[in-house]
């Protein structure tokens, strides 16, 4: 193991994370059936990719920022922010993070070193970019962390930002979670480096910067490659692009639906789309939830009964987040116009 | 006051901003290319950096050091360059901070020239002004003297919110009076260029001179117009231009823009939604016709709004 293995304490804090944006996910999809017409419009379910967030944000510190994708449920519960909150924001209430005036993909969380979410795909690269300026330029040694998908690389957001920000050297480090699929695009069928078998990390050549591809199944191996690129960028050495292979366990979203048209989580696109059951099976078998947590019984860094106890304590913890959303009111009509300006 | 072209006065509002407060960021396509740049020497490479021809990621970058805190301005020239980056422009820093519920705030401007009429032909002459201007979250300024060029751009840096900030590249080397020392020109603030009681004459950017010049010849001929700047197009002073209305009963609106959904008919349906019992006359607009701008001369002239246009309408409307 690299010195930059955590220790066993961190290495249970890493599992709690995952486990703790896994259930409250569950608990996102389940409201679905439970409680029908609460949620609206569009989720996105970052199953599967939890290793790679926790990973990713393991060595996240104060004064640091991140900004995702509308895929955005995951990071702001590692950096602290109350799952009562993202739940109710994600129910459109007015206890929510934005007040119930973003929802399921813009969460934010300022406090918490969470800057901003884009439902354009790409969109955010270049704000990530900004806000590792305004690092750059305080001179404190914060980075930013970027986090976005694979099909974002296919936008001229993605190409323009990478260029810039290898030029001025940003203390930015870009996270590319790619789950293989643009919604029902496979990478092979968009991206002329998957299609010629290349990783998508290659493209960091073309920008003159490391580019490295790890297992995001694995958080301790995405752990090592984002904290070695994280020193770089506070070093002053500018950015680097890291490629994190993750399944996505449910479907790209919610079925998008006209009013009345109950709203759920169909089947994965690799089943419903491709007929490939197997290739879905396959990454079950891999979940990289309880695949940690047996990593870590089977190394005796968690007995399983402390593994009872943290799965207890996180449904404790995601049931009470559902129980306020439900119970926060909706917000004032008033505040329908209150943000529009500063 | 100083005697200065209104390009030059655009720089005195930045020089003036960056001066005061060190989060103010300068940066864009060919600029602060050599070490004896101005802005380079008085503020560093820190603040002031050339980019190259990426608009999406230029006015991405300004979003995110705006929500991080710092107030960019970006040089974009021209304001069809914007079209390259729309989404940025009008999809995203106008929208986080309501979708944040209120946590961040993005204090950006965007600067460019509109209305290149000058044998630009169709790709670089446009004025876009009703494209930003129905964006909520968005500001638009467009000032038409020197004076107003420093003073909206001080005023545009100062704004907590993101600005569209079109300097008129017809009126480049027009000379005015500009104000000495600190200058800040209010948002929502219309300047009545000319009073008069018998007809109100709406117009923006350099369709201001031609305005003032046909309220000239009009004033020959006993017809006195009032002739109203509005400024900024969002926020839209609609207080003096309704108040102007109850006294004259008589519009001539005048806008650089195509005619179908320009800002001259958002001005016109305000009209005559909230003081339609004060018009003695139909309202009339001197725009741009439905057209790409075409390169040969005569034509460029012929889809253009003229003084002897406005003077037409005016005419015509207190017949």
């Amino acid at each position: 193991m690299s010195v930059n293995t955590p220790n066993a304490e961190r290495q249970i804090w890493i599992y709690t994370q995952m486990l703790r944006i896994r259930t409250f996910e569950e608990r996102v999809k389940r409201t679905f059936t439970d409680h029908p017409g609460v949620i609206r419009g569009h989720t996105h379910l970052a199953d599967g990719a939890e290793a790679s967030i926790v990973g990713s944000l393991s060595g996240f510190k104060k004064g640091d920022a991140a900004l995702a994708t509308y895929r955005c449920h995951g990071y702001p519960l590692v950096l602290g922010s109350d799952p009562k909150a993202a739940m109710a924001e994600i129910y459109g209430r007015v206890d929510g993070l934005c007040k119930g005036l973003g929802g399921s993909m813009h969460l934010t969380d300022v406090a918490h070193g969470f800057l901003g979410t884009s439902g354009i795909v790409g969109a955010g690269i270049p704000h990530a970019a900004g806000a590792a300026w305004a690092a750059q330029i305080r001179g404190k040694e914060e980075v930013v962390l970027c986090f976005f998908g694979d099909g974002a690389s296919k936008q001229g957001a993605f190409a323009e930002t990478l260029n810039i920000a290898s030029l001025w050297k940003l203390p930015c480090v870009f996270v590319m979670e790619n789950n293989g699929y643009n919604v029902v695009t496979t990478s092979a069928q968009e991206d002329a480096n998957a299609a010629a078998g290349e990783p998508l990390s290659i493209k960091a050549k073309a920008f003159a910067m490391p580019g490295v591809t790890v297992d995001g199944t694995d958080p301790l191996a995405v752990h090592a490659v984002v904290s070695e690129a994280v020193a770089r960028a506070r070093a002053g050495h500018g950015p680097t692009l890291v490629e994190s292979k993750v399944y996505r366990l449910s479907a790209h979203g919610n079925i998008i639906a006209p009013p009345g048209v109950p709203l759920h989580y169909p089947e994965h696109e690799a089943i419903t789309v491709f007929g490939n059951s197997a290739e879905y099976e396959a990454a079950l078998r891999g979940d990289p939830v309880p695949r940690f947590r047996g990593i870590l019984v089977q190394n005796g860094i968690l007995t399983p009964e402390h593994a009872a106890k943290i799965t207890s304590e996180v449904d404790a913890e995601m049931q009470a987040a559902v129980d306020f959303a439900l119970k926060s009111p909706f917000p004032t009509l008033e505040s329908a116009l209150q943000y529009n300006y500063a | 006051m100083a005697n200065m072209p209104y390009i030059a006065a655009i720089d005195a509002g930045i020089h003036q901003e960056m001066r005061r407060d060190p989060s103010v960021l300068y940066f864009g396509q060919n600029l602060a290319t050599t070490e004896n740049h101005e802005f380079v020497k008085e503020y560093g490479h820190n603040r002031v950096r050339v980019t190259p021809i990426s608009e999406t990621a230029e006015i991405g970058i300004a979003v995110g050091a705006a929500m991080a805190g710092f107030r960019p301005v970006v040089e974009l020239y021209m304001a069809e360059f914007m079209l390259v980056a729309m989404d940025q422009v009008t999809n995203e820093a106008p929208r986080f901070r309501y979708m944040s519920g209120g946590q961040v705030k993005v204090p950006l401007v965007l600067k460019a020239g509109y209305g290149f009429a000058c044998g630009w032909a169709g790709q670089h002459t446009g004025t876009l002004t009703n494209l930003f201007a129905g964006v909520p979250g968005l500001k638009v300024v467009i000032p038409s003297t020197a004076a107003d060029a420093k003073g909206l751009m001080a005023t545009s840096i100062r704004d907590d919110n993101p600005v569209v900030y079109l300097h008129h590249y017809l009126l480049t080397l027009e000379h005015g009076e500009v104000p000495d020392g600190e200058h800040l020109v209010p948002f929502g603030k219309a300047a009545i260029r000319r009073a008069g009681g018998d007809v109100t004459i709406v117009a923006t950017g350099w369709t201001v001179g031609l305005a003032l010049a046909a309220a000239e010849t009009l004033a020959a001929e006993g017809i006195h117009a009032e002739v109203i700047d509005p400024r900024t197009i969002a926020p839209l002073d609609l207080e003096t231009i309704l108040s102007s209305v109850e006294k004259t009963g008589r519009v001539v609106l005048v806008d650089q823009a195509t005619r179908h959904a320009s800002v001259s008919q958002i001005i016109a349906a305000d009209i005559v939604e909230h003081r339609f019992s004060s018009l003695k006359a139909p309202i009339l607009q001197v725009t741009a016709a439905n057209t790409t701008i075409p390169y040969s001369e005569p034509l460029e002239a012929s889809v253009l709004p003229t003084a002897a246009g406005i003077c037409a309408a005016v005419r015509k409307v207190c017949a």
